[in-house]
């Protein structure tokens, strides 16, 4: 699994990509929970997951559920269709606030 | 009943990979569709997931035993561990509406396979799975 942090003003954009599975997944979730302690809204691009596990969209459940309690924004970007699949499985799909592109969700949201 | 393999390997995250890639790789020489494939090896790694995090749990000195068969159409994933034997009424997957972290897994093998079984080996000696998929 590889992780990118790109940090901007107030936010953050953690990338994600490989496999995501219960391997890694603690890696991903530290790298997400500590970004939102740091009280930074976070965006996390999913356009180079190749596979995501229970363990993977827990990591992500997670996350979102800090970050609405934290009162910060919390978004999925560019996710891959290995993901989607995932997510529609375990019918999240319409729980996260999904964007096709970074430009998206900054137009979307102002 | 066709083995198309059987593999014996340890409760360990970072074997996961090679299960999925075996079980991807087997689905395909068989006949199933990428998609099907794709949906086959979440389940498994799912199963794998739950023998290694609540059956062993984390302990990676067990071992889990992964055959999968053709029946005529039908695949049959069986696994098998040595772990103390699993409570059985903590195995139904959870409501969906109740959004949290983790309890996914039996939901993803219970959506994806057709018939799906688990019980106690003989004499405590561990727990098995079957799961079955009608490719055909």
């Amino acid at each position: 699994m590889d992780i990118k942090v790109i940090e901007e003003q107030g936010s953050a954009l953690l990338a994600l990509g490989g496999d995501v599975d219960l391997s890694c997944s603690p890696e991903a979730r530290k790298a997400i929970l500590e970004t939102l302690d740091d009280g930074k809204n976070l965006l996390i691009n999913l356009s180079e997951v190749t596979y995501i596990d229970s363990s993977g969209v827990a990591s992500l459940v997670e996350g979102y559920q800090m970050a609405k309690k934290m009162k910060l924004e919390f978004a999925l970007i560019s996710v891959s269709e290995a993901v989607m699949n995932v997510l529609q499985l375990a019918r999240l799909d319409s729980v996260f606030p999904i964007y096709a592109t970074l430009e998206d969700y900054r137009q979307t949201t102002g | 009943m066709e083995t198309l393999f059987e593999i014996k390997f340890p409760a360990k995250a970072d074997r996961l990979c090679m299960v999925r890639s075996m079980v991807k790789h087997t689905a395909g020489v068989v006949g199933c569709c990428p998609e099907l494939c794709e949906r086959l090896v979440i389940a498994v790694n799912e199963a794998c997931m739950n023998v290694i995090q609540h059956a062993y749990r984390e302990d990676d000195a067990g071992e889990i035993v992964l055959e999968m068969l053709n029946n005529e159409g039908r695949l049959h994933f069986r696994l098998f561990d040595n772990a103390a034997p699993i409570d059985l009424d903590n195995c139904n997957p959870r409501d969906l509406d109740d959004i949290r972290p983790g309890g996914l897994g039996t939901h993803f093998i219970n959506e994806i396979m057709d018939e799906c079984d688990r019980g106690h080996l003989d004499e405590g000696r561990g727990n098995y799975l079957e799961m079955i998929k009608k490719i055909t």
